[in-house]
C-alpha cells in the first residue's frame, strides 16, 4: 500500500493540534473582548455625548433582569423566532426534496420560490399586518417565510447535487427508488440542509427584531423601540447585546449539530 | 463454451444539435462464462457505455444485451459494478458500505455480518472495518468498493477503469489481488481500461475498440497461462502481445471526422 492513513493516528494528531491551539485562541479572544470594553469605556467617558459605558449598561441589565423584563422579552422573542424557524424548516425540507427529486414539482414550485426569494421578508410586513392584524401571527409568518426561503433553496441544491455515481452504485446493488432516496439522497444532502438551516436561522433572527420594531407589546425589538422614545441608550445596548449573544448561541448549537451529523465529509 | 454476456448489434446514439452522435455502432461481442475480458480503446470509443449497458445503467438505442441469454432491462445484484471513482457512501464505515447490498438482499443479521467480514478480509481491510472512507487512501477505498461488490456474490464483475486513479505500485498489487480472487471464484469479468499493460496482464482476451463511431476494432487472444506472474510481465511473449495491442489501439486509421 502506498499511502496508508491510519485513522487512530489522524484523530490523535488532530486532537493534539486542537489541544495546543485552544488555550491560545481563547486567550486571544479574551484579549480582544477586553480591548473592546476598554475602547468603549474610553469613548463614553471622553468622546460621545450621552453614550453609556459598559458599567452603566451592566447595571441596567441587572435592573432589567431583576424586575423580570429582560427574561420576559427574551422569551417572547425566542418563542417567535423558534416557532417561525421550526415551521419554516419543517416545510422547507420536504418541499426542497420534492423540487430536487421530481422535475414536475420543480417546474411548479421553482418560479414561486425564486420570486419570493428576491423580496426581502421585511417588505412583506405591511401586507402581513393588514391581512393578519398586529398579533403574533404576522410576526411568526414573516419569520417563517425568511427561514423557509433560505432552507428550501439549500435543500433543493443539496438534492440536485447528489453524486450520480453514488446513486448508480446503490442501483447496481439492487436498491429501489425508495431506498435510494432514503439511504443515499437524504444522507448525501444533509450537509446542505444544515447549512440552509444556519442561514435560515440567521435571517429568521434578523427578521424578528424588525418585526418587533413595528408592532409588539413585548420582545427585545419592542423594548428597544420603547427605550428610543425615552432616550434610554442603556436599555438599547442591553437589547443589542442580548440579541447578539442569543444569535451566537443558537448558531453555535446548530454548528455543533452539523459537526456531529456530517463528520463523515472530506474537508479540504 | 456458454456465453455469459452477449452484446447483439448494440447501437447507442445521442442527439446533437443538428445530427446524432454515434457512441456505439452495431457492436457485437460475446463473453464466455468465467472468462476475464479486458476492453481497451481511445477515449470516446464507448467502452464505458458498453459496460454500462451490461450493468443495466445505460439503455441501448438499438440491439440488445443478454446476460445468461436473458435481455438486460436494468441493474441487478447478479452483476457487480466497480467504478473508477470508488463510489463509496462517505457517511458509512467500510463495514456498513460492504453490508449495503446485503441489507437490500434482506439477509439475516448474522449471515450479513459473516459475509461482510469475509469480503473485507478478502481485500485485506479487516483492520479498517470501522473506519470512514475519508480516512482511507485511494487504493484502500477501491478495495472497499471491490469488497462491497464481492459481498453480494455476483456472477459477473463489471469494472470501469477501477485502478485508473491509483499509483503504479498500488495498481499492480490490486491487479494481482484481483487475479488471485478470480482464479479462486471464477466469476466472469469485464474490465475496462486505457492501460495496455493492464489489459494484457489480466485478460484471456483483449477487446480493442475504436472511436467515432465506437466499434470493436479487433479482439486479441492472450496466450499466457494463469496464474500470471511478474516474470511473465517482462517476458518476450508478453511484450509481443503488448505491442500488438498497443499498435491496434494507438495506430488506428484516423477517424473521418
Amino acid at each position: 500500500m502506498s499511502v496508508v492513513t491510519v485513522p487512530e493516528k489522524t484523530s490523535a494528531a488532530t486532537a493534539v493540534r486542537r489541544g495546543a491551539r485552544r488555550p491560545r485562541a481563547i486567550v486571544l479572544n479574551l484579549v480582544a473582548v477586553a480591548i473592546g470594553l476598554a475602547g468603549w469605556t474610553l469613548l463614553s467617558s471622553v468622546g460621545v455625548q450621552g453614550l453609556p459605558g459598559p458599567v452603566e449598561v451592566a447595571a441596567r441589565a441587572g435592573e432589567l433582569t431583576l424586575d423580570g423584563t429582560l427574561l420576559q422579552d427574551v422569551l417572547a422573542s425566542l418563542r417567535r423566532v423558534l416557532l417561525g424557524f421550526a415551521l419554516g424548516t419543517l416545510l422547507a425540507i420536504p418541499v426542497g426534496f420534492l423540487m430536487g427529486w421530481y422535475g414536475t414539482a420543480r417546474g411548479l414550485l421553482e418560479p414561486y420560490v425564486q420570486f419570493f426569494r428576491t423580496i426581502p421578508p421585511l417588505a412583506i410586513i405591511p401586507l402581513a399586518i393588514v391581512l393578519m392584524g398586529i398579533g403574533e401571527v404576522p410576526k411568526v409568518f414573516v419569520i417563517f417565510l425568511a427561514a423557509f426561503l433560505s432552507s428550501v433553496v439549500a435543500t433543493f441544491q443539496g438534492v440536485v447535487g447528489v453524486d450520480s455515481t453514488l446513486i448508480n452504485a446503490a442501483r447496481v446493488l439492487g436498491a429501489s427508488d425508495r431506498v435510494i432516496f432514503l439511504k443515499v439522497v437524504v444522507p448525501a444532502s444533509t450537509p446542505f440542509i444544515l447549512v440552509g438551516m444556519r442561514i435560515g436561522l440567521g435571517s429568521a433572527w434578523g427578521t424578528l427584531v424588525a418585526a418587533e420594531l413595528i408592532a409588539a407589546q413585548e420582545g427585545l425589538g419592542f423594548r428597544m423601540q420603547q427605550a428610543q422614545l425615552y432616550y434610554d441608550l442603556s436599555t438599547i445596548f442591553v437589547g443589542l447585546i442580548a440579541i447578539g449573544v442569543l444569535g451566537l448561541v443558537m448558531d453555535r448549537l446548530l454548528l455543533l449539530t452539523e459537526r456531529r451529523l456530517t463528520g463523515w465529509q472530506e474537508r479540504r | 463454451m456458454n456465453n455469459k454476456i452477449s452484446f447483439r448489434e448494440v447501437v447507442k446514439t445521442y442527439p446533437m444539435k443538428d445530427t446524432t452522435f454515434n457512441a456505439l455502432d452495431r457492436v457485437s461481442l460475446d463473453i464466455a462464462d468465467r472468462e476475464f475480458v479486458t476492453v481497451v480503446g481511445p477515449s470516446g470509443c464507448g467502452k464505458s457505455t458498453l459496460m454500462g449497458m451490461a450493468a443495466g445503467l445505460v439503455q441501448p438505442t438499438a440491439g440488445e444485451v443478454l446476460v445468461d441469454g436473458v435481455p438486460v432491462t436494468g441493474p441487478g445484484p447478479d452483476r457487480g459494478v466497480i467504478f473508477q471513482q470508488y463510489a463509496l457512501f462517505p457517511w458509512l464505515t467500510v463495514r456498513k458500505n460492504v453490508e449495503f447490498g446485503l441489507r437490500l438482499a434482506a439477509l439475516p443479521a448474522g449471515e450479513r455480518r459473516l459475509r461482510a467480514e469475509r469480503a473485507i478480509e478478502l481485500v485485506g481491510l479487516s483492520d479498517f472495518a470501522d473506519a470512514l472512507p475519508k480516512t482511507l487512501s485511494g487504493g484502500m477505498k477501491q478495495r472497499c468498493a471491490i469488497a462491497r461488490a464481492y459481498a453480494v456474490n455476483p456472477q459477473v464483475l463489471l469494472m470501469d477503469e477501477p485502478f485508473g486513479a491509483l499509483d503504479a505500485l498500488t495498481r499492480v498489487q490490486l491487479q494481482d489481488q484481483l487475479l488471485h480472487t478470480w482464479s479462486q471464484e471464477q466469476r466472469t469479468v469485464m474490465f475496462i481500461t486505457h492501460d495496455v499493460d493492464e489489459a494484457v496482464y489480466l485478460a484471456r482476451r483483449v477487446v480493442v475498440m475504436a472511436a467515432r463511431p465506437g466499434r470493436v476494432q479487433t479482439v486479441i487472444e492472450v496466450d499466457l497461462p494463469y496464474p500470471r506472474t511478474e516474470e511473465m510481465r517482462l517476458s518476450a511473449e508478453f511484450g509481443q502481445i503488448r505491442n500488438e495491442v498497443w499498435h491496434s489501439v494507438y495506430h488506428q486509421a484516423a477517424p473521418a471526422a
